[in-house]
């Protein structure tokens, strides 16, 4: 530990010119991760980012861990691979919305069951940037972009809600312009056991260039946007103002000054919030949730195989070649 | 009662082998007596080889010829090289099972009915307007026993206290009785088994084990049967030999391999015929260092194959055909990233979903070819069941030496086969080396796709060395592992990557023809062929002709000599279970104008079939 102690953000960049383009919000979340790294207290060589395809997936090259850039969508399947068998190390998944939710959609949900301990960031921008601006599974209805010239017809995921149908045990929101938030989300997702997927809302500055500018726009982001935290009251608005009130199974929006007794505390524990808050959030002045929205302790994926794998050893003794291959019904021929 | 072992007053022939189907509906425990038939022939020092044959469904409905079930016994007192073509004794256990196996039966072969199943409702399920068993044409084709095995069944079990259900699912008991009793087989090690089987439901061991001998002593009493028959022993090297199928071994090969490379393995696998006995094998032995990992579909199980070797472990996974072609992609980021990885096609019949259970050789070209871009990958054929053991300690040495994905072909007709398997000694299996670089190593002169002077293989740094951190992936790279898109450079590393492939045939054994290395006729096959060839060489042979077999186990790269041995016979005959790829290979790589020989009906290659082919090719 004495030597990760002295790492600063600079061990944690490659040699390689960063490649993106010039104001993509992928280089805050590249600053963000960088910065939080020496903070986790790992030596540099027990992380490895995997990724797939896509303008997020080039993000191992600039990491200065070990990286393997992968093909399109299987970035959950090879990280389950590597930490299956290499419980030592930190797992870092990075991934897009057409990469983790359309191609990959089968990994995702896959990954996110067998609750492996691997921390996935999933920068969402609804779109396909790389291939040079399809509408993504992440796309509002009615998004035009050069496959859908007239608007996109289907009705995007929410990631979240699909994360947690899937039985993600932490799920979080954060954006592309608030390091703060940032560097705060990873490091909560680092210590998380089990699957984390941290949703960052990233702008595309070529293809959806402020697509999500409606809520993280500085003007009015007080309204449009809520961080949650658990045990805490669900406060938005400039001066904390306002309130969100569960109703009925939804949300509605109350004065936190005149009723503060009916604003509901936020449980992450409870997947009702984020289920409802992906339901109605965004709409009829409903603002977008930011922070961990769920957050679940259950047993991970590669610590009950190795306990498995424990018990038959203390069962059988460790596994001597010679004796299975004489196993079964054998006959000697002198 | 003890059940007489000792001569009966019968008359005894000997023989020299036999090839017994036993054949039913999918429920009626063919498999099983098949597999106990077998079991107790190895014992008793025959060399033996089976073949079991079943429906894709389950279940098929009943009495019908889509739902019968059969397995195949060839054994006899010398080498024994196929499950056999035509059959000897044919155990037909209701009409439909009679209908879709009679044409094997050779003439004046012993046709064994339960003849109690042979029932109006029967017989019209499968459009047999009279009873067969009536027929004199029949009878005079073949000697039919008729047996009354359902009724003798439920006699023998009367007092028994089990349900009609019950009883009747000891019929084949009943059947196998009769069989042990025409070639005097030792009856006390299937009663032993039984009891193990059913340690925990003990009045079900006494039931069939009573059947058994109801069976036995039908067929010693009866005038149905005229003489039992006796098979000396088998010729075998000294040794401890155990009866195995080709997934079994190949199961026991890769824990093997995983052991002598010292590594860690993960087998990862997605369910699939007739691939997934792998999987439940393996899944047996945690207690040796191999995990499997059951993933989401076939493309998870190859990527999280490696990802494992990404991390240092051996990464293996294993399908069939159309899971293979799901898994290309992946294979191919294995080629660009170079890392190892053991890649197991067991064969099935395709296209498309194909035939499940039925056996062909179509996926060599599908190995070779089936990705994107110049992607050089090793190829490996099993021939025999107990090779696929072999093969898949070569296959992954290959894959660790050369840090290289390595395609092992089985297929279906191998993976469920048996044959007597003599135990290799664990001290003289190969050690398996690895390209890791230790904790501790320095970096200095460290490029990711540096290259080992004489294999061209490229070290392997796992993540947790401290200081070579680095980064892969599918994109082109130059030699220090950078991104890098020059023409140059592409073509270089597109060269290397086919370099370093070709450098393999440097530590693969040559090709050798049997038993001569020239002459008139060289038969050149792959894979699970070679009983079938090996077997009808050598019937030809003795009918005075120059005719040799020679049978590739590397096919990608050939042996460094193939060439030649081509070349130092007048005519190359290439027989495959597919429409010609092996012999598309050898005319375009070396313009030898071979001649093929292809049948995909499904099934293996009939031995007097080969022995015609070979007569007409050397008569052309």
């Amino acid at each position: 530990m004495a030597e990760t102690a002295t790492l600063t953000k600079k061990d944690f960049a490659s040699d390689q010119t960063v490649r993106w383009c010039p104001g993509c919000g992928d280089y805050g979340i590249l600053t963000a991760v960088q910065k939080t790294m020496p903070e986790l207290g790992i030596p540099r060589e027990n992380i490895a980012f995997i990724s797939g395809i896509g303008c997020s997936s080039r993000f191992p090259y600039y990491m200065n861990t070990y990286g393997f850039h992968t093909i399109h969508g299987r970035a959950p399947a090879i990280a389950s691979g590597l930490k299956l068998t290499r419980r030592d190390l930190s797992v870092w998944m990075v991934t897009g919305d057409g990469d983790a939710l359309s191609i990959g959609g089968n990994h995702l949900i896959h990954i996110l069951r067998r609750n492996l301990d691997i921390n996935i960031l999933l920068f969402n921008n609804e779109i396909y940037g790389l291939t040079k601006g399809q509408y993504s599974p992440t796309s509002a209805k009615g998004t035009v972009a050069k496959s859908t010239p007239d608007g996109s017809v289907d009705t995007p995921f929410s990631p979240l809600r699909l994360a947690v149908g899937a039985g993600g045990s932490f799920l979080a929101r954060t954006y592309d312009k608030d390091m703060k938030h940032m560097e705060k989300t990873v490091k909560q997702a680092h210590l998380h056991k089990g699957t984390s997927l941290v949703e960052v809302l990233q702008n595309c500055v070529i293809f959806n260039d402020e697509v999500f500018e409606p809520v993280v726009g500085k003007e009015n982001r007080h309204n449009t946007m809520i961080f949650v935290e658990h045990g805490q009251k669900m406060l938005f608005g400039k001066d904390n103002e306002k309130g969100l009130k569960l109703n009925h199974g939804t949300f509605e929006i109350v004065s936190a000054v005149d009723n503060p007794d009916q604003v509901a505390v936020y449980n992450e524990s409870d997947p009702h919030f984020l289920q409802t808050f992906e339901a109605v959030g965004g709409k009829n002045g409903i603002p977008v949730p930011f922070g961990v929205l769920y957050r679940e302790e259950r047993s991970i994926y590669e610590e009950d195989v190795e306990e498995q794998v424990q018990s038959v050893i203390a069962k059988k003794g460790r596994g001597d070649l010679r004796k299975l291959l004489h196993a079964g019904e054998t006959w000697q021929v002198t | 009662m003890k059940p007489e072992t000792t001569p009966s007053p019968k008359s005894k022939q000997t023989i020299h082998g036999a090839t017994v189907r036993f054949t039913g509906d999918s429920g009626d425990g063919m498999q099983l007596v098949g597999a106990q038939f077998t079991s107790v022939t190895g014992l008793a020092g025959n060399d033996v080889m089976t073949f079991p044959d079943f429906p894709a469904e389950i279940r098929a409905p009943q009495g019908t010829t889509a739902g019968v079930s059969g397995f195949q016994v060839h054994f006899g007192d010398h080498h024994i090289y196929t499950p056999g073509d035509k059959v000897d004794v044919l155990v037909a256990m209701n009409p439909a099972a009679l209908k879709a196996n009679l044409k094997d039966l050779r003439d004046r072969g012993v046709l064994l009915v339960n003849s109690d199943e042979f029932d109006e409702k029967n017989l019209t399920k499968v459009d047999y307007k009279s009873n067969p068993l009536d027929d004199d044409a029949l009878k005079e084709k073949y000697r039919l026993i008729a047996a009354p095995i359902t009724e003798s069944t439920r006699r023998a079990l009367a007092e028994s206290g089990l349900t009609t259900k019950e009883i009747d699912r000891c019929k084949n008991f009943f059947a196998l009785g009769l069989t042990y009793w025409m070639y005097q087989r030792d009856i006390e090690k299937t009663k032993k088994w039984l009891e193990q089987q059913f340690a925990k439901k003990p009045h079900l061991a006494k039931a069939n084990i009573q059947v058994l001998e109801a069976g036995y002593h039908f067929a010693e009493t009866t005038e149905l049967f005229d003489a039992a028959y006796e098979i000396q022993k088998a010729h075998f090297a000294p040794g401890t030999y155990r009866n195995i199928t080709g997934n079994s071994a190949l199961a026991l090969g890769l824990v093997a391999a995983t052991d002598l490379s010292g590594l860690s393995a993960l087998y990862a696998g997605y369910p699939i015929t007739p691939a997934s006995d792998i999987l439940h094998e393996i899944a047996k032995y945690k207690n040796f260092n191999i995990r499997t990992f059951q993933t989401e579909d076939e493309i998870a199980a190859i990527c999280a194959a490696l990802g494992a070797s990404y991390g240092g472990s051996l990464g293996i996974t294993a399908s069939s055909g159309p899971g293979i072609a799901l898994k290309s992609e992946a294979i191919n980021l294995a080629v660009m990233t170079e890392l190892p990885v053991v890649i197991v096609d067991v064969q099935r019949g395709g296209p498309s979903t194909g035939m499940p259970t039925k056996n062909e050789q179509t996926d060599l070209l599908m190995a070779l070819f089936g990705r994107n871009g110049e992607s050089p990958v090793p190829v490996i054929a099993a021939a025999t069941p107990s090779d696929c053991f072999d093969a898949a300690i070569e296959a992954t040495r290959i894959a660790l030496k050369f840090m290289t994905p390595v395609f092992l072909l089985s297929d279906a007709f191998i993976a469920n086969s048996s044959e007597p398997w003599k135990l290799p000694e664990v001290e003289n299996l190969p050690e398996i080396e690895t390209n890791k670089i230790e904790k501790g190593e320095s970096r200095e002169g460290f490029k990711v796709y540096g290259r080992d002077a004489e294999t061209l293989a490229r070290r392997w740094p796992i993540p947790g060395t401290p200081g070579f951190e680095h980064r892969i992936g599918g994109i082109e790279k130059d030699e220090n592992g950078n991104i890098n898109y020059d023409p140059e450079n592409h073509d270089k590393m597109v060269n290397l990557r086919q370099a370093k492939i070709n450098k393999i045939a440097d530590f693969i054994p040559e090709l050798e023809a049997f038993p001569e290395q020239k002459g008139g006729l060289l038969v050149l096959g792959w894979g699970s062929t070679y009983g079938a060839i090996r077997e009808a060489v050598l019937r030809v042979r003795s009918q005075g002709f120059s005719v040799s077999h020679a049978h590739l186990k590397h096919l990608n790269p050939f042996p460094r000599n193939i060439e030649k041995v081509l070349r130092s016979f007048d005519k190359v005959l290439i027989p495959e279970l597919n429409s010609g790829q092996l012999a598309l290979l050898i005319r375009g790589k070396y313009l030898i104008p071979a001649t093929q020989y292809n049948k995909v009906r499904g099934r293996p290659f009939g031995i007097e079939e080969l022995e015609q082919v070979i007569i007409d090719t050397l008569k052309k």
